[in-house]
């Protein structure tokens, strides 16, 4: 047992560091840094710049065309990235449709899709819920019927991340109505430029424009989209969700924002004393760092676990979005009332016009509410909670 | 960065493992406890036949040059079983303290008599009043030719009832709650002036209020430096509370098991009462708090051996506050899943509950270390 990094990688920590710093556009920087507005521009402008070092997928394995990190660099990558100020990667191709295709999809499928992800060119979305069907995934009810060579789809997706950018959307769909209804689910890959297909946004809490509904109006789908068999979508959904918790826990990310938290609490004043003088808000800042380290060091022995991620991962995924709550929450509080102004414009990095305290306190409220969605997505965290006890603890 | 046991600790692990099932059952615990003595002497000499008493000291003084992760191996099984053998006084504390800093000779005579089983050692350290403060001892030992004559009250000593010697903490110099001046004597327990009042404890362990009352000890068993043990003191305490996580850990797998399979079978309403969701749910959570605390546990046993003091302790008073969080959670839970059973004396689970208790309780509680974590914050320019 050794919980030291390896002189390799600590060296590979120092290759990634150094290579953040020398191409890490400012602008970017800047913007993930002050927790200003995302845009698409600036994911795929990052994107292309990992690319063409050859980093652009850090979980891809060689052959595809990733560089075929082992965890623990990929973990090093990851904290790496989000200290230095770097944009979340899109998960939806990188981390979450990929790994399907690279599992279950045929040999022209990977040649056709996988590049296009790893470069960033396409923007990949995720239609799995449906307005009846959330928590019950597998009631879901967007119908594809099988015409010669095509499937028709029919029906709505909804609380599409980011859709309203993207090119291509993985969808569940319902293909029978026999048999219970995780039987008849299966996954197709859909053109989000087929006629037929419309997208209108879903204002959130923050006001922003993050989430969507996907209508599917007789949208005509080559059968060559369908992964792997018909019916046994509902296999792979699980293998994906398994991966995306893993990526739920965020840990690096949460590093970077507590590392910020700290300096916010020594620079925020509260009366004549720096905030983090304030003892029952220092107390709740040790107590959020202390459950980041426990949760930082399960993500590496779930990691670094020979057996792979288990149903253990959902750990991961109410622990991780508790633990980001958390942090929004004191970034919140750090800030006072002067998080109370919402001024949209001020999330643009060329805005000049007045702003209500510190450039921390302009994202604070909007991220916190925002960020209930944590223990929302990726499968409710009760949903969670029902996994752990039905597969791990067998009730 | 990796996880896994040595070999040699796998081997431990699953020889204790099947030691603690096969030869420590519930029933032959609570006849030991009801003896109390504080130590089984079967048990105790069956743990030195294993080689376990010397794990942890040097090869030159007969053991394996073990270290926390060793001392963790062995603790997590101990609280599996609920162990209350006074491995933690004698082979982690005291013997810690004498393998640390004990000149040649004292550890030649020590550490040979703990590892054959026929010594046993106790921490005499916390003082009436001082809570978990470690620099706070008003116990004095005052100069005296070629002696020191020791005095003073100490308090909440881990079997101290059963220790053939006592390590005994007291001020040479300075000021009641000076970090220096402060020095290590090992005392016979049945030296003259000496006054042990052994209790037995909730969780089946005993523990002792010792005073000293101008006890002369000769300028040889001085431990370590005149003035110089404060640092030592606050080391050993790491080792110990490195320790008591593992020890922690091992008692919390084993109230959810016990607790999992009691709600497997336990039928209201018709059905076993884990299918109720708001008992499912419950249950998850308390599997969280263990996998959380087992992670710290791992944090503080490769931690505790480290030289860098801040390091050392920020490690380990973020482990000691998070398992002690763990422990209330999964001890009241456990209990409360049991029902009417829980708060019974036949229920394994009621004693994993008290011991579970006591962890907290010891070398500082969960808020005692969060006040440690959180005033490092102040120092940091983060």
């Amino acid at each position: 047992m050794d919980l030291n990094y390896t002189p390799e990688q600590e060296a590979f920590r120092a290759e990634v560091r150094q290579f953040l710093e020398d191409n890490l556009p400012d602008d970017i920087r800047e913007r993930v840094q002050k927790r200003l507005r995302h845009d698409k521009e600036m994911t795929q402008r990052w994107q292309k710049i990992l690319y063409e070092k050859g980093w652009g997928a850090s979980t891809w394995p060689e052959e595809f065309g990733g560089p075929g990190w082992s965890p623990i660099e990929q973990i090093i990558f990851e904290e790496e990235c989000a200290l230095a100020g770097a944009p979340r990667q899109l998960d939806f191709g990188l981390r979450m449709v990929a790994p399907v295709i690279m599992t279950f999809g045929n040999e022209e499928q990977k040649k056709r899709f996988l590049p296009g992800i790893l470069s960033g060119e396409d923007w990949w979305c995720q239609g799995y819920s449906e307005p009846g069907a959330g928590s019950d995934l597998a009631s879901l009810r967007t119908s594809a019927k099988r015409e010669g060579d095509h499937y028709i789809v029919n029906g709505q997706k909804t609380w599409t991340t980011l859709g309203q950018h993207a090119d291509w959307i993985f969808c569940l769909v319902r293909t029978s109505n026999e048999g219970k209804p995780q039987q008849g689910i299966s996954f197709l890959l859909i053109d989000m430029n087929d006629p037929g297909i419309d997208v209108k946004p879903i204002i959130m809490l923050d006001g922003e424009h993050e989430i969507n509904e996907v209508y599917f109006d007789n949208v005509k789908v080559p059968a060559e989209n369908l992964i792997g068999e018909e019916n046994q979508g509902w296999t792979y959904a699980k293998f994906l969700l398994g991966h995306e918790r893993t990526g739920l826990a965020n840990v690096g990310q949460w590093k970077a924002l507590m590392k910020r938290l700290k300096t916010v609490a020594h620079e925020e004043q509260d009366g004549q004393r720096p905030l983090i003088e304030n003892t029952r808000f220092r107390d709740r800042l040790a107590q959020l760092d202390i459950e980041l380290r426990a949760l930082e060091l399960t993500v590496l022995r779930v990691l670094t676990d020979k057996r792979g991620p288990g149903p253990q991962a959902s750990i991961l995924k109410i622990r991780g979005t508790e633990i980001g709550q958390k942090l929004f929450e004191l970034l919140m509080e750090a800030t006072g009332q002067d998080a109370i102004a919402h001024i949209p414009d001020a999330l643009e990095l060329d805005y000049n016009g007045p702003r209500a305290g510190s450039i921390d306190a302009t994202p604070a409220a909007g991220d916190y509410f925002n960020m209930r969605k944590l223990s929302i997505f990726g499968g409710s965290n009760e949903i969670q909670r029902n996994i752990i006890a039905q597969l791990v603890l067998g009730l | 960065m990796n996880f896994d046991l040595t070999d040699e600790q796998q081997m431990l692990n699953d020889s204790l493992r099947r030691f603690v099932s096969n030869e420590y059952s519930f029933e032959k615990r609570s006849t030991f406890i009801d003896a109390g003595k504080g130590s089984d002497p079967q048990t105790w000499s069956a743990l030195a036949d294993m080689g376990l008493l010397a794990f942890t000291f040097p090869e030159a003084f007969g053991g394996l040059d073990g270290n926390a992760v060793d001392t963790m191996v062995v603790m997590e099984n101990f609280g599996r079983g609920l162990v209350v053998e006074p491995y933690l006084a004698t082979v982690v504390l005291a013997g810690g303290l004498i393998r640390d800093v004990g000149n040649d000779a004292q550890k030649d005579e020590c550490l040979s008599a703990i590892a054959s089983g026929e010594r046993k050692m106790a921490l005499a350290h916390y003082e009436p009043g001082a809570r978990y403060n470690l620099s706070l001892v008003q116990t004095t030992a005052r100069k005296d030719g070629d002696h020191f004559m020791v005095s003073g009250q100490k308090t909440a000593v881990i079997h101290g009832g059963q220790a053939d010697q006592l390590v005994v903490s007291a001020r040479t110099s300075g000021n009641a709650t000076d970090e220096s001046g402060l020095s290590l004597f090992i005392i016979d327990a049945n030296a003259k002036g000496v006054k042990i009042d052994d209790y037995a404890a909730h969780d089946g362990y005993r523990i002792a209020d010792i005073s000293f009352s101008n006890v002369a000890v000769s300028a040889d068993n001085l431990l370590g430096e005149l003035d110089q043990a404060f640092p030592h003191i606050e080391k050993a305490m790491d080792l110990g509370i490195a320790a008591v996580c593992a020890e922690a850990v091992g008692a919390m797998e084993a109230m959810n098991e016990t607790t999992l399979e009691y709600i497997k079978t336990r039928k209201q309403f018709g059905v076993p009462i884990g299918k109720f969701q708001v008992l499912q749910h419950r249950m998850a959570d308390m599997f969280i708090q263990a996998e959380q605390s087992k992670s710290m546990a791992i944090l503080a046993a490769n931690t505790a051996d480290s030289d860098d003091r801040a390091e050392r302790r920020n490690a380990l008073s973020m482990a000691k506050t998070l398992v002690g969080q763990g422990v209330r959670y999964v001890a009241q839970e456990g209990v409360q899943l049991h029902g009417g059973m829980g708060v019974t004396d036949e229920m394994f689970a009621a004693h994993l509950f008290k011991r579970l208790t006591t962890i907290n309780l010891l070398f500082g509680d969960a808020d005692h270390h969060l006040a440690q974590v959180s005033d490092q914050l102040l120092a940091k320019s983060a």
